[in-house]
């Protein structure tokens, strides 16, 4: 289980997180939702260290995380898919893949990991000698989700997976995180899409200028009338 | 001028190609990792020379002895200055990283004064080395077939290494994009001390080469190397390891038959790299193999 504890981050005066309060229980799919500038994409780098809290702590099975390198987090099986899906695109698919698996020794395990992600996304074996910056946005993203699930993810956090993809690409990808997260794997999403995460997610967090203003299962929040109004516009 | 004096002019102009192609890899892979220049890579170079030159005359070591553990001893230090000059300022301003760089390398610079002494010492280069050897009716020496020769195994051992091994891969990965390298567990810092280590072995194979051919050491001997090969650097796109080796054949070509063909223009050889820099840069501003790159934020 993952734990966020009064978590808070400052850019130089701006106070982005003002002390969040967050769980990922084992084994569930949790979601937090916001608009753009909330303050979630923050959440996600301080969880696997790339940005440095100013107060709280976040902590994975009771061990504390905050303060460790990020190599350590991912390690401890802490993986973030980055927004913008940051693929390396000098690097072919395969290869991009076999990063995933850097801090790996098991190699018959990657071998069979690198099977079931081929076996997730088989556009990507089709392509996989392919340099990655030649893929489509879509298949990015596939190699984004494929290239976490390499690292042997068990909390595969994601930040904003549909974001500029066509409805098709999105509903995959959304079967997909349904799909990991039955495989064993506890997801924390981030989406802006929140109609679609909330029907996804076991529970949600609703996040508004670095603070959580609701929180709640995922089907009670999309029937809570301040959320609809505020993010899911009204009237649907 | 004659055909054979013109082959023995791009015999010279190989090995100082080579030379050149060396040191700006380093240069390269420094900036193609953290975007940074390492103004101290050419004094790297001159250490490189003159613990080669002590290994020989102080500890009477065989010549490839002291070749050995001064390529060593330098990457060591390289892994050092990085450690202390550059990974505190990591996340400073880039205007601050590169006084550093600046002030890193003059602080070797004088230390070399201090510690080896400013007047000029003589390289000790061996026999084998200097012996001149005739092909047909050209007569070069052993060593202006030996730098080529040597600089393209150690190209190949490199291309080899960031092509085909993990450790390549994750330089790959860390230079295009940092913290997504670090998401995959990547151990950035080992990454970026093993550039450096790399770039300072081969600029010390270049600074003992160096001195094969010119048997002159002094502790400002980096200066006028150094700030060429990162001139080739750019010109064959910095960041670009095959590019920095076009760059560096390409400004030792130039200027060798420059001479050649012009000598009343001998006087201004070093400025010919500069020149060369500003037409490329005029037509191709990333360099001929460079790439458009986003700044890194
Ligand atoms: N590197 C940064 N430097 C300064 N401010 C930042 C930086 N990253 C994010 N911010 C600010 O922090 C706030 C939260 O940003 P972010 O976490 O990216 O939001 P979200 O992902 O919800 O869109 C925003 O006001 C944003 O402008
Ligand atoms: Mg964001």
């Amino acid at each position: 289980m993952l734990t966020i504890d009064k978590l808070s981050v400052h850019y130089g005066g701006i106070h982005a997180l003002q002390g969040i309060d967050l769980e990922v229980p084992d084994g569930k799919i949790v979601t937090l939702i916001g608009a753009n500038g909330a303050g979630k994409s923050t959440t996600l780098k301080s969880i696997v260290g790339l940005v440095k809290n100013s107060g709280g702590s976040v902590s994975w099975n009771g061990e504390t995380l905050t303060g460790l390198p990020t190599k350590d987090i991912v390690e401890r099986g802490v993986v973030l898919v980055p927004e913008g899906r940051r693929v390396f695109p000098n690097l072919t698919v395969d290869e991009n893949l076999t990063l995933g698996a850097y801090t790996r020794k098991d190699k018959a395990e990657v071998a069979a990991d690198r099977a079931r992600v081929f076996g997730l996304f088989p556009r990507l074996e089709e392509r996989k000698r392919q340099k990655a910056g030649t893929l489509s946005g879509g298949e990015q993203q596939m190699l984004a989700v494929g290239r976490a699930l390499m690292t042997k993810p068990r909390l595969l956090m994601m930040d904003e997976p549909s974001l500029g993809l066509a409805p098709l690409v999105v509903k995959m990808i959304f079967d997909i995180i349904r799909e990991i997260n039955k495989a064993g794997v506890t997801v924390l999403l981030i989406e802006q899409n929140a109609k679609a995460a909330l029907e996804v997610a076991d529970y949600g967090y609703v996040l508004e200028t670095g603070r959580i203003i609701f929180h709640g299962k995922g089907r009670e929040l999309l029937a809570d009338d301040r959320v609809r109004k505020a993010y899911l516009g009204e009237g649907e | 001028m004659t055909f054979t004096l013109f082959l023995q002019h791009l015999a010279n102009a190989l090995s100082l190609g080579s030379l050149y192609a060396l040191i700006a890899i380093g240069y390269t892979m420094v900036y193609g990792i953290l975007r940074l220049i390492n103004f101290a890579h050419g004094d790297v170079f001159m250490l490189g020379a003159y613990l080669a030159f002590y290994g020989i005359t102080m500890f009477s070591l065989p010549w490839w002895g002291a070749l050995v553990l001064a390529v060593v001893v330098t990457a060591v230090f390289g892994v050092g200055l990085e450690r202390v000059a550059y990974r505190p300022l990591r996340d400073s301003p880039k205007i601050s990283v590169m006084i550093s760089a600046i002030g890193a390398s003059f602080l070797i610079e004088n230390l070399g004064i201090v510690i080896f002494g400013g007047r000029p010492k003589g390289f000790p280069v061996p026999e084998v080395l200097s012996r001149v050897i005739r092909l047909g009716a050209v007569s070069v020496q052993a060593v202006s077939l030996l730098i080529p020769a040597f600089a393209a195994l150690i190209l190949a051992v490199l291309l080899w290494v960031v092509n085909r091994t993990k450790t390549g891969m994750a330089m790959r990965a860390v230079s295009t994009d940092l913290d997504a390298a670090r998401l995959m567990g990547v151990d950035v810092n080992k990454v970026i001390a093993f550039t450096f280590g790399a770039g300072s072995l081969l600029a010390a194979l270049g600074g003992i080469m160096w001195s094969f051919k010119y048997p002159n050491l002094s502790p400002l001997m980096g200066v006028m190397p150094g700030l060429k090969c990162f001139i080739a650097a750019v010109i064959g796109g910095i960041g670009n390891i095959m590019g920095a080796v076009l760059g560096g054949f390409l400004l030792g070509f130039i200027e060798l038959m420059t001479i050649a063909f012009l000598p009343d223009l001998t006087g201004y050889r070093d400025a010919f790299a500069f020149v060369l820099l500003i037409v490329v840069l005029l037509v191709k501003p990333t360099g001929l193999l460079g790439k458009r790159q986003s700044e890194k934020v």
